[in-house]
């Protein structure tokens, strides 16, 4: 029997979002899930009962018979006490945990024993887990939902314009801290036009915030800040010396400052001072992401948008609920990843295995035992292989453009030139001169031939080849010069014998005459640019 | 015509020819260069028919004889599909061994000039060589051909102790050359001068034929050389100086085209001519599993969510192999990418050099298709570009795509240079089946987390993608 994946209506004050959308019901119900939806579940991201129905899921009108339904509970936010109580004893939830931060949720999921998925305890660095990844997903949301809400709050336009009514100066933008929504802020504020710079304390994210069209500004001080898992530490106090006088430098310049600073488990660092936020032109924006956590501006209200010292000072905590529709296909698409791995058999069942890295990370509680927090994946393995098989490739690579590869080691050469010499004395001691002319001309057309055929581009080399065919069909002059010689000597000759070798010789040889040279122009035609 | 004129005649020949080979060094020079080697040809045949070794008498028969040859010829230059180049290459080389043999047979029986003491004995060795040499051309592109255009198999056959067969074969080579040298008469010569042939022929074909498909770029271009040779080692037979030049310098053009061919591959010639992949024996497959089984899943791809990821890209590298020739796929890859481009997407091909039957295959296929020459790239020019790509399509490639090359040195592809599609944000392969390439080795590019499958026939998928691009 298949099991049922239920996605009930999200309780928490203020969520839009939804666990599954109605494109994911199908796909879902395509690997052998049947998929409950709670009335109203989609309605706050405008997905309706409706869509849903259509896309084969069915509707259920309240969240008890759901949760009583459902095998499987798909969900954003973590579940309520309420919602714990709704659960299914045994049953299967998957959602935002956060077991660090929530422990008492942890001992009420256990004592139901639950198997819990924390989507939040995604092991990142496995590469293979990216497709599930839905706090990256989400965090791509909010950054570009921040842009907007500033882009909403500043009173300019973002791009530099010269318009007949008069020059209008580009946006400049600071962005503090480069991860994921960072990076997502950058490139929607760049590509909004606006001049875009930004900081992070992980140096590694440099390129990164370059290639989506930011300046990467550095601290004057050097100390790494990269803490493991993508995150970034607690820095010292030097550095946060240096760091304060770099952003209260931008704060005087910049217009709009975005900061998406957390360190995980801690309160968001205080990275603006009410000073710097009153250095900062009249009309600037102040986008706190990280609000929830106490916000890196020492002036943020949380949940609000307030205007201190004439600066708006944006403090949300529901940008990706701002955003719904989207924020919701990108998680219920993370979700899809996810179930696809536990149900490897298309067969509306699900194996929580235990062995598999990734599920091993997400699984928080299994069979009512606490799991987490799960021990490091075992991927170190791979990059201690790869320097043992660099040498090879270098080694392999350096052919192409003959003569112009490395030289030969000296003996290798000395070598070659003994046998050489060698060679040419015994044919020097032992042939008769006619022979040497002849002998001479073909060793120094060898080298010509090397010398010029190296130089053809390899693009050439079907070319090359035929034209070479064509040349070699040379050899009819031979076959020519048999079939009637003037004979001076009137000695007996097998006439016809010679004649047709040499007539066959001749129809050979201008097959490949006019065939080569004529399929080699029509292929050299073909060559254009 | 006095025989210094022809002699001139000669040597203007022998520049257009290398001027010819010099003009191919780049797509500009190249029709120019195709253009002296065919006045270079003429010349040559001019001043030999008009010259003072050929009389009158024989005009008839070349005139026929000529315009036969050049009817076929130029009726298979004109039916041959761009596809087909590598069989017809073949063919050709099996013309001019066949050529190499008649010329050597017929100098041979031809007793107008006698000649005596060591003269004699290097004109025979010339003829014996020669006649060897256009054998083993003849019977070897003939096998050659066959296994191109799929006439016969392209597993290699790997007869039990082949290595001693062929030593025996030139052995017996060697004594019937001593034999030959002996010969006081006519008669007495023909007999090992036929043993040899026949013994040439059947080296040819058994060379051949222990031969994989994959390495069928280095057996081409070998047979190339080998028909340069032959010509030289006639010039020799004949005196003739235009003859031995031009042999020289297509000889050495295919046995550089061997070694490039060779490198491309990381192998070693001898052990591309001794033939089959891997060492020695039966059996290359089991012995490249154990350490490193390529283990995971596949993921598949639709034509539709191709077309999607396509168009989202900003680079896209496109790798084409012998399957595309195979599916005839070359005009719809390049409808794809002009539709692409247009679309401001940064559309350019990567090629290998062995990717497909003879060097520069894929170039001559892409051309056909009016891809421009400039998106087109060599593997060394773009392989440092994949991290910066979006997406890298592969199209019916894969041993030449394979990462065991560079990742498991106990793959029987070790070593062997490799695009690196695998370093894109994601790969495509299409294929038709899970079935590995040539080589016989699996391909872990296939379950790399970043890489999709397209399933099916390449040119029916590529049909799919194209009308799903074409929508919005």
């Amino acid at each position: 029997m298949s099991l049922v994946i239920g996605v009930p209506r999200e309780v928490f004050a203020g969520e839009k979002r939804v666990a599954t959308v109605p494109d994911v019901v199908e796909k879902l119900i395509k690997l052998g899930f049947k998929v409950a939806v709670e009335t109203g579940a989609g309605e706050p991201a405008n997905f309706s009962d409706d869509t849903y129905r259509a896309a084969g899921a069915e509707i259920i009108d309240s969240a008890a018979k759901l949760w009583a339904t459902a095998d499987i509970v798909f969900k954003v936010r973590g579940p309520s006490s309420e919602e714990v109580g709704l659960l299914r004893e045994g049953g299967t939830l998957i959602s935002f945990i956060w077991p660090a931060q929530n422990p008492e949720l942890m001992q009420q999921l256990a004592a139901k024993k639950a198997t819990i998925l924390a989507i939040d305890a995604l092991p990142r660095t496995l590469s293979r887990a990216q497709k599930m990844d839905a706090l990256t997903s989400q965090a791509g949301v909010a950054g570009y939902r921040a842009v907007i809400e500033a882009a909403n709050a500043f009173g300019r336009f973002f791009n530099g314009q010269i318009t007949a009514a008069g020059k209008v100066p580009p946006a400049k933008v600071f962005i503090a801290g480069a991860g994921v929504a960072g990076l997502a802020a950058i490139g929607t504020a760049a590509n909004l036009g606006a001049i875009v710079r930004a900081n992070d304390t992980r140096a590694e994210v440099a390129d990164q915030v370059k290639s989506l069209g930011g300046e990467f500004v550095k601290v004057d001080y050097e100390e790494e800040g990269s803490g493991g898992g993508g995150y970034a530490k607690v820095m010292s106090e030097g550095f946060q010396q240096a760091q304060r006088e770099m952003y209260a430098k931008q704060a005087r310049e910049v217009d709009i400052i975005i900061t998406t600073a957390l360190i995980p488990g801690k309160p968001a660092p205080k990275l603006i001072t009410a000073e710097m936020v009153q250095s900062m032109k009249p009309g600037s924006v102040i986008v706190d992401m990280a609000a929830e956590q106490g916000g890196n501006c020492e002036l943020t209200e949380p949940g609000q948008a307030v205007v201190k010292h004439g600066v708006t000072i944006v403090g949300y905590t529901d940008l990706v609920s701002r955003l719904a529709k989207q924020s919701s296909t990108l998680y219920s698409n993370n979700l899809l990843r996810l179930t696809e791995e536990l149900c490897k058999t298309k067969d509306g069942q699900i194996n929580v295995n235990m062995e598999d890295d990734a599920i091993r990370g997400l699984t928080v509680v299994k069979e009512g035992s606490i799991t987490w927090p799960a021990p490091a994946p075992k991927i170190a393995a791979a990059p201690a292989a790869k320097p043992a098989a660099a040498p090879v490739v270098k080694k392999a690579s350096g052919h192409g453009h003959g003569g112009s590869g490395e030289p030969m080691p000296a003996q290798k050469i000395a070598i070659m030139f003994g046998v050489a010499a060698a060679l040419f004395w015994l044919i020097g001691a032992n042939a008769p001169a006619a022979f040497l002319g002849h002998f001479t001309v073909f060793v120094l057309a060898c080298f010509v031939g090397y010398m010029v055929v190296w130089n053809v581009k390899p693009a050439l080399h079907t070319p090359l080849m035929s034209v070479t065919n064509a040349v070699s069909s040379i050899i009819a002059i031979g076959a020519l010069v048999q079939i009637a010689p003037p004979l001076t000597v009137s000695i007996a000759r097998p006439d016809d014998w010679i004649r047709w070798l040499a007539i066959g010789g001749i129809v050979l040889a201008t097959i490949n005459m006019f065939g080569g040279f004529a399929v080699t122009q029509r292929m050299l035609a073909m060559f254009r640019k | 015509m006095s025989a210094s004129l022809a002699t001139v005649s000669y040597l203007g020949a022998t520049i257009l020819f290398i001027l010819c080979l010099g003009g191919l060094s780049n797509q500009e020079t190249s029709r120019r260069g195709n253009l002296y080697g065919m006045i270079g040809m003429a010349i040559a045949v001019l001043a030999t028919v008009f010259g003072p070794s050929v009389t009158a008498a024989g005009l008839p028969w070349i005139i026929g004889a000529m315009v036969v040859g050049a009817g076929i010829g130029l009726y298979l230059a004109r039916v041959v599909q761009m596809t087909q180049m590598p069989e017809l290459v073949a063919f050709m080389h099996s013309m001019v061994g066949l050529a190499a043999c008649l010329v050597g047979f017929a100098s041979y029986i031809d007793t107008s000039m006698p000649l005596t003491g060591a003269e004699k004995i290097i004109h025979e060795v010339e003829i014996y060589v020669g006649i060897l040499i256009g054998a083993v051309t003849f019977s070897g592109s003939v096998i050659a051909f066959g296994k191109l255009s799929g006439k016969i198999g392209g597993k290699p056959l790997l007869l039990p102790g082949r290595h001693y067969l062929n030593l025996i074969g030139l052995l017996i080579v060697i004594y019937f050359g001593r034999e030959f040298l002996h010969a006081e008469t006519f008669a007495q010569g023909i007999t090992p001068l036929i043993v040899m042939t026949v013994i040439s022929l059947l080296f040819g074909i058994h060379m051949v034929m222990a031969i994989g498909g994959a390495d069928m770029p280095v057996v081409v271009s070998m047979l190339n050389s080998y028909s340069g040779w032959a010509a030289a080692a006639t010039g020799f037979m004949l005196s003739n100086d235009l003859l031995i030049v031009t042999g020289a310098l297509v000889g050495s053009s295919g046995a550089i085209l061997s070694y490039i061919m060779c490198a491309a591959m990381n192998r070693n010639f001898i052990s591309v001519i001794a033939g089959g992949f891997g060492s020695d024996g039966g059996a290359p497959k089991p012995a490249a599993g154990g350490s490193a089984e390529p283990a995971g899943e596949v993921s598949p791809i639709l034509a539709a969510e191709t077309a999607e990821l396509l168009r989202e890209a900003k680079n896209v590298i496109i790798v084409p192999g012998y399957g595309m020739a195979v599916a005839q796929a070359q005009h719809i890859v390049y409808e794809i990418t002009s539709h692409l481009r247009e679309k401001g997407v940064n559309v350019r091909f990567g090629i290998h050099p062995v990717a497909g039957r003879m060097p520069g295959h894929m170039n001559v296929l892409l051309a056909e298709a009016k891809v421009p020459y400039d998106v087109v790239f060599e593997m060394d020019e773009l392989n440092e570009d994949f991290p910066d790509t979006d997406v890298a399509m592969v199209i019916g490639a894969n041993d030449i795509v394979n990462p065991a090359a560079q990742e498991d040195p106990t793959s029987p592809i070790a070593g062997m240079p490799v695009l690196e599609v695998w370093k894109a944000k994601t790969s495509i392969v299409m294929k038709r089946s899970m079935a590995s390439g040539y080589a016989g080795v699996d391909n872990p590019l296939f379950y790399k987390d970043n890489n999709r499958m397209l399933f099916g026939d390449a040119k029916k998928m590529l049909d799919e993608v194209l009308v799903a691009l074409m929508k919005d």
